[in-house]
């Protein structure tokens, strides 16, 4: 199959992946980087699990070809913790308030309120809500991912 | 009660901090060595004879290892009633039917393999309504029986039936009776992270299986079972779990894609790897159960239940999974939910050629739950009396022994029929029927257990290094629920720990003791009474320890202190407080005289006894390791269905307040009261998430949530078409939390895993019909069936 080499950001490291042209950003995050963060939940831009920041915009990887990252800047879960390896706000709150319970569509609600608080620091319920809209969670009812990101904006100001 | 350090604080999940950094393991992320991708073709027609398999194409696609259809592999059937083969070489029953599989370098290639497998049939005639399918002339999904006997019906040899009291005299002595039908219908887990396992076989072809379930256990029984009859007998099978990405029902039971990838694995020795897409999780996978229940109660001029009778039909499918033994706790909410004397309850479940079914969370109860609150509104309707006090009435009281012969201990049922009644303020407004509406239902659910196999026992092992790390080997499984945390807790707080200090290790059949498997919301009540358990023993080898090891150690520290200090002046002891075991305790990592526990000289880290007791030196070393096998003395059923199966029963009471739009049919739920008998709350944030998300799913039964099924196919099989509920759904919810500290839990707990599902959808129908005069009692509550009833009232 036809390779493409393809250089970008990811979490902040530039780097170059010489993948099947085919392949989508979340493929080539799970296959050729071992980031395994992101996760599968459908496959077809429906349900968030795959969810990473390209340029500052949440977006559902398992959608975006890997072509069009040459040259973005991708963060993905792994890349969410500060580098002295203390959590986020937001991974904190999660952990806290039960934001998380079977973790699969976690990754993906922590980069869509990520990227959220990146652009709107003091996001009402509505504007969270609205953020992971595309976000499915069969676990938790939402109640609390929603109170967590409340928190960590709270803890971020 | 003594204070509690850990015990009932919502200590955060930070043990699981692997899963907010994706760092966390599932299926999807496992890869072994070599490892293959197996891919599935199913059947396209609902009932047909296979003509013909041609793999020759898929063989030669360059990257495949194998391809495998029902010629190849030994003729065994599988399953609950042993009604199907892994893969089917003749006939097809079902629109997912397994006709061949592939191994391959990856799962693109897997995937166009299947592509390039052509299947003839011949197309059979097929039955997809229960009804029909009981019907003599109708078309028989089987044959024959698993022993090869000719079957005369699509009826199922499960004749799932309870009878207590005198019907005919009930009914006669009923001064009210009224009558209904309800329906529910298939509905999808949806757990976000896909069916899937990975079989890999050693060079003495042992198992080992890592796989998503709930039930570790389980699947070794059914597959040595299976190995006994392909040549495999007295192999070992190793069940190891990754991070489950979500259970609810779906892992109970050994499917098809596990025997499957378990013959790719032999024909290929290489390890093989199944991950369901989304569409197959929703073609393939099976779901709840659907059922049709005709529901009559009866009771006096007073309002109390004289008696209760239902019949359901199941529509089974085209096989038989868990799904068909649903009506046994479908007997449960029948014979149990409010107190009625006379009680008959009988469920058929019928081969059709639809998808057939699975567990799924509150395993039949949410259906049968769904007749039986709809039936207590239109009786108490007909006998005038207000709905909740109507349930007040009949409520289940601590003491009780009901007619299926379990035995309520405790029961908050009252306490929360009451705070759905306040915090709604239902009387003032009940019974408008002006577009908004009230309504209520309750719920009673097993929550010490289920004996529905022999052993419902849970095996802990537990030991303790020189640092004072805590190793617990738990035998079940986590899927969410917050076990770790939950367990660690308990452990920190039987032992004297703190829950930093304890490491879980879950779900290896290598490892653990036995487990009857993380279902039946058992979970923290087995785990934790085992746990309790656990640590009484290893606590009383430490303290031995200590008493061996304290004066040493209190001994030395005052010698050196002295030469050190020589005006040191070496206090008089009494070292009587420190004698025996029993006079000893640990807490927070410090052990101590109970006497006098803030005593200045007999305060030691359990870490330094450890150290001190454990490398003793020749012939005297020692570990400290316990375990504990909880089997609670509960019965199973006997062949009248009666029997206490759990140590103690949950109770609860939803209540919701609704607007109806008459114009466009839409709900909105402006108030969901969810109040629960929990026992006690080990950690109240925790509690929260179960309920949180049980009640979600609740609403989305009621509302919105239906595989649509049309002549056996699934045509909704994607996120998109099925309606889940998104965060954009706001359910205004509150949790009331009602803690009676139930005797035989850990330290007071029951079970709540499913409880918060079962009352919502009926609540819902019920606020409904308060709001708009209009009863919908086939859910889900869409739009369009209440417009439709909406102009068939007026
Ligand atoms: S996997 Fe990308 S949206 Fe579901
Ligand atoms: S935590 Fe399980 S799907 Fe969200």
């Amino acid at each position: 199959m036809k390779k493409v080499s393809v250089s970008f950001t990811l979490n902040g490291n530039t780097v170059t992946a010489e993948v099947p042209v085919t392949w989508t950003l979340l493929k080539t995050l799970r296959e050729y980087f071992e980031l395994t963060g992101a996760k599968e939940g459908c496959g077809v831009g429906e349900c968030g699990a795959c969810t990473v920041i390209l340029d500052g915009e949440a977006v559902n990887s398992c959608l975006c070809p890997i072509p069009e990252v040459e040259g973005k800047s991708v963060t993905t879960i792994e890349g969410l913790a500060n580098e002295d390896g203390t959590l986020h706000p937001l991974q904190e709150a999660f952990l806290k308030n039960n934001g998380v319970q079977c973790g699969f569509c976690t990754s993906g609600m922590l980069m869509s309120s990520k990227a959220l608080l990146d652009q709107n620091p003091d996001p009402t319920e509505d504007d969270i809500r609205t953020s992971i809209a595309g976000n499915f969670c069969r676990c938790t009812g939402y109640v609390q991912i929603v109170e967590s990101i409340e928190m960590a904006a709270k803890e971020s100001k | 009660m003594p204070d509690h350090l850990f015990v009932g604080k919502s200590v955060p999940r930070t043990i699981e901090a692997d899963k907010v950094t994706g760092k966390a393991v599932y299926i999807d992320d496992l890869k072994r060595p070599g490892m293959l991708y197996g891919k599935i073709l199913y059947s396209n027609h609902a009932h047909a004879r296979i003509k013909s398999i041609d793999i020759s194409k898929a063989k030669q696609l360059e990257g495949v290892r194998t391809v495998l259809t029902g010629q190849d592999i030994p003729d065994v059937r599988v399953g609950f009633l042993k009604d199907q083969t892994v893969l089917k070489k003749d006939v097809v029953r079902q629109y997912r039917d397994e006709v061949a599989a592939v191994a391959a370098i990856s799962p693109e290639i897997a995937e166009e393999a299947i592509s390039l497998i052509k299947v003839e049939y011949e197309k059979l005639p097929a039955v997809f309504d229960p009804f029909e399918a009981m019907k003599q002339e109708s078309p028989l999904v089987h044959e024959i029986d698993a022993r090869g006997r000719p079957l005369k019906s699509n009826i199922l040899p499960l004749p799932w039936k309870f009878e207590t009291g005198d019907m005919e005299q009930a009914r006669e002595d009923s001064v009210y009776t009224s009558k209904d039908t309800v329906s529910t219908t298939w509905v999808n887990q949806c757990c976000m992270g896909t069916s899937g396992c990975i079989a890999e076989f050693d060079q003495n072809s042992n198992l080992t299986l890592y796989d998503q379930t709930n039930v570790i256990f389980g699947h070794i029984g059914r597959i040595t079972e299976y190995f006994s009859q392909i040549g495999l007998r007295g192999k070992k099978i190793r069940v190891v779990n990754p991070v489950v990405g979500g259970s609810f029902g779906t892992k109970l039971d050994t499917d098809i894609y596990e025997f499957i990838a378990i013959q790719l694995a032999l024909k290929t020795k290489k390890p093989v790897r199944i991950l369901f897409d989304r569409e197959e999780e929703f073609q393939a996978l099976p779901p709840r159960q659907p059922a049709v229940f005709t529901i009559e109660q009866g009771c006096d001029k007073e309002g109390k239940l004289i008696f209760r009778h239902c019949e359901a039909i199941l529509d089974n499918g085209a096989y038989t999974s868990w799904g068909a033994t649903t009506p046994s706790v479908m007997m449960m909410p029948m014979s149990s939910l409010y107190r009625v004397p006379n009680v008959y309850f009988k469920a058929t479940c019928v081969y059709t050629n639809n998808i057939y079914a699975q567990a799924m969370r509150g395993y039949g109860n949410p259906q049968a739950t769904f007749a039986v609150e709809t039936s207590m509104d239109t009786l108490a309707e007909e006998a005038g009396i207000d709905p909740a006090e109507f349930r007040l009435i009949n409520r289940n009281r601590p003491g009780d022994q009901t007619p299926m012969k379990l035995k309520i201990t405790s029961c908050g049922l009252e306490e929360c029929i009451k705070a759905v009644k306040e915090k709604l303020n239902w009387d003032e407004k009940q019974g408008k029927q002006n577009g908004r509406g009230v309504g209520m239902a309750s719920l009673i659910h097993v929550a010490g257990g289920a004996r529905v196999t022999k052993s419902d026992g849970h095996g802990i092992m537990i030991k303790l290094d020189e640092y004072g790390h805590v190793d617990v080997i738990e035998s079940g499984t986590d899927q969410g629920q917050g076990s770790p945390t939950v367990i660690s807790q308990i452990v920190a707080e039987a032992l004297g720990v703190r829950p930093e200090d304890v490491f879980l290790t879950f779900g290896d059949t290598a490892l653990a003791l036995w487990d009857a498997g993380t279902h039946a919301s058992r979970h923290t009540f087995m785990a934790g009474n085992a746990a309790i358990g656990a640590c009484a023993k290893a606590k009383r080898q430490i303290l031995e320890m200590a008493v061996e090891q304290m004066p040493k150690i209190i001994k030395m520290g005052l010698k050196r202190k002295k030469r050190k200090d020589p005006e040191f002046v070496e206090p008089d002891l009494d070292f009587g407080l420190i004698a025996n075991p029993e006079d000893l305790d640990i807490r927070d990592r410090m052990i101590f005289p109970k006497k006098e526990p803030d005593h200045p000289y007999f305060n030691l880290p359990l870490a330094q006894i450890l150290q001190n007791g454990l490398l003793v030196g020749t012939g005297q070393s020692k570990v400290v390791m316990a375990e504990e096998f909880y089997d609670p003395p509960t019965e199973m059923l006997n062949w009248e269905m009666k029997g206490n199966l759990s140590m103690t029963y949950a109770f609860g009471a939803s209540g919701v307040e609704v607007e109806v739009d008459e114009q466009t049919g839409e709900v909105k739920i402006l108030n969901l009261i969810a109040a629960h008998d929990v026992g006690k709350a080990m950690n109240p944030t925790l509690l929260l998430g179960q309920i949180y998300g049980a009640a979600y799913t609740g609403v989305g039964y009621g509302l919105t949530e239906e595989i649509k099924v049309r002549n056996g196919r699934v045509m909704n099989p994607s996120f998109r078409d099925y309606q889940m509920l998104t965060a954009m759904d706001v359910v205004p919810i509150e949790v009331v939390i009602i803690e009676p500290i139930d005797e035989a839990g850990p330290y007071g707990a029951k079970g709540v895993g499913e409880p918060g599902l079962v009352p919502t959808a009926p609540a819902i129908a019920n606020a409904v019909y308060d709001a708009v005069g209009v009863r919908i009692t086939d859910l889900p509550i869409t739009p369009e069936k209440i417009l439709t009833a909406l102009k068939e009232k007026k």
